[in-house]
């Protein structure tokens, strides 16, 4: 268990399992949409289980470097493209509820609440920036973009985790409601701390490193 | 639909509750013709009314009360299982499944309701003796949530103002104040969501509304626990945190009183909370709202009515800036 390294064949059977598991929220969404299970307020239940997948995908996502790093699995990263498309996948099912049952497609409406409420604009803000990550994810984009301008973009998603935990306090705060709000924003705060500290210690080394050289 | 007028006159129908006479002629006719039978006409509108409701509990005990054709609305009643289901008591959890699954336990007999403050003649009443203390209606109320959802109630009670009467208040009694029990079922108190107690609290001119019920029953059974039960107020023309459930207390009160969410979020909760489609919440508009098990996915919202409807109140708030006073 220790040094586990799937071969190819079984890495690709890993990532078909994770594709079907991060469609089963969708497939039961779907599920009681069509068997009418959807509870008393079905928007209200749309709306929330969306918002909510895309938190926990989010914090999937940015789980990925920080365990890879702890259990030296490298392979982890090999399945984080498809955690941050579901990410993506997941918001835009929550923007398009919001856009489709809340406002029926009247964009104007639908701007103007984006404009007049902070949390919809912290939210909204966040979904227009998962954008042109999701659109640098393949591959060619990569190649085009080169790796380093390719990391800087993506390090977007840093900002994106940061509007998202706003948003849902914010839409939390008028219900004087901060229990699930908190915790998401204590494991994102959790794994964001956990980059910054790699960060300073690898400065320390390489400034260390610099001064044993001269 | 039968058109009562209240006592003070000012019951004025909307217009969309206003039954088109050839509807009611033929309704009358058909009336006249069972009455001129055997069936007391009485027993026909309950009938017809209890046709409207979808199943009930069937385990919960009946409570008899009299079908008042002065508030019905039109509106299909939305279905027992949907509001006993879904709703907020934050006292058993803020999501709205748990008060359906914690409140059932709590013990509601013994139960004692104190009323005191600015009153000559304070007592304490327990659920038999709120029972007598006049007779039970049945009253059909719009019920408008400030999240921006609706429903449409059966609810068993009198007006509040009937017991008001009893207590005699004085003229210092310008405030009521409704004070929520603190049960050790209820274990959402441990979290402090709000200053417990739950404290909502009315104008005493809005208090003696007729339209102001002191319920004590819904969809013709006993008030289920996370419905508010065994006693709560009703006030169908404000937002639906306003009507105070579960009550133990009722105090007459000099000052405008200190209500739970007007003091966790000020800017948010004004004390007066009318229905009102022209002053939104900052986080959301109130111009429309969603009638639960009506306005599904695909449906459109539907407006927002001026005082949800119960224009006989606007009286109360004559020259009142309600943006100000929201």
């Amino acid at each position: 268990m220790m040094n586990f390294h799937p071969a190819p064949r079984q890495l690709a059977f890993i990532k078909s399992l994770l594709f079907i598991l991060a469609l089963l929220p969708f497939g039961r969404l779907a599920l009681f949409t069509y068997t009418d299970q959807l509870g008393a307020n079905p928007v209200e239940f749309i709306t929330r289980n969306t918002g909510d997948w895309t938190l926990y995908f989010l914090c999937m996502t940015l789980a990925v470097t920080p365990l890879r790093r702890l259990s030296k699995w490298n392979w982890l990263i090999k399945l984080r493209r498809m955690l941050g498309l579901f990410v993506f996948f997941y918001a835009s099912l929550h923007f398009t509820t919001f856009l489709w049952f809340d406002h029926f497609f009247d964009v104007r409406e639908m701007l103007a609440d984006v404009i007049k409420r902070p949390f919809i604009t912290v939210g909204f803000t966040a979904f227009v920036l998962l954008i042109p990550l999701a659109v640098t994810s393949t591959n060619g984009m990569v190649r085009r973009l080169g790796g380093r301008r390719w990391q800087w973009l993506h390090r977007l998603i840093y900002v994106i985790a940061a509007l998202g935990i706003l948003h849902y306090w914010w839409m939390k705060a008028g219900k004087n409601d901060f229990e699930q709000p908190l915790i998401f924003g204590l494991i994102v705060a959790g794994l964001l701390l956990v980059r910054a500290y790699w960060a300073w210690q690898k400065r320390k080394d390489m400034q260390a490193l610099a001064g044993t050289m001269m | 639909m039968l058109i009562k007028r209240n006592p003070n006159g000012i019951d004025i129908p909307f217009a969309s509750e206003i039954t088109p006479r050839a509807v009611f002629e033929s309704r009358r006719a058909f009336i006249q013709k069972i009455a001129a039978g055997s069936i007391a006409g009485g027993a026909l509108l309950e009938m017809a009314t209890r046709e409207a409701f979808a199943a009930t509990s069937g385990t919960a005990q009946k409570l008899a009360a009299k079908a008042n054709p002065a508030y019905v609305v039109l509106d299909k009643p939305t279905s027992y299982k949907d509001a006993t289901t879904y709703n907020n008591f934050y006292e058993f959890g803020t999501d709205k499944e748990s008060p359906a699954r914690y409140a059932p336990k709590m013990q509601t007999r013994p139960w004692t309701l104190a009323i005191e403050g600015e009153v000559r003649k304070p007592m304490t009443l327990d659920i038999d003796s709120l029972l007598k203390l006049a007779p039970l209606e049945e009253r059909i109320y719009r019920l408008r949530c400030v999240e921006g959802w609706s429903m449409v109630i059966p609810w068993s009670g009198y007006s509040l103002a009937e017991l008001i009467k009893k207590v005699e208040p004085t003229s210092n009694a310008k405030y009521v104040e409704f004070v929520t029990a603190e049960d050790k079922e209820m274990h959402g108190l441990r979290r402090p969501v709000l200053d417990w107690p739950y404290v909502e609290g009315l104008r005493i001119d809005e208090a003696l509304h007729p339209l102001t019920l002191l319920t004590l029953g819904m969809y013709g059974e006993v008030l289920p626990n996370q419905n508010g039960g065994p006693v709560r107020i009703v006030v169908p023309w404000k937002y639906g945190f306003k009507s105070a459930k579960s009550i133990v207390k009722i105090r007459f009160v000099k000052d405008q009183p200190r209500t739970a969410w007007n003091l966790a979020a000020p800017r948010e909760y004004g004390f007066y909370s009318n229905v009102n489609p022209q002053v939104d919440h900052p986080r959301w508009s109130q111009a429309s709202e969603r009638r639960i098990g009506e306005d599904g996915l695909f449906a459109k919202k539907r407006p927002t009515l001026m005082f949800n409807g119960y224009s006989q109140v606007a009286p109360l708030y004559a020259g009142m800036d309600l943006k100000k006073f929201f």
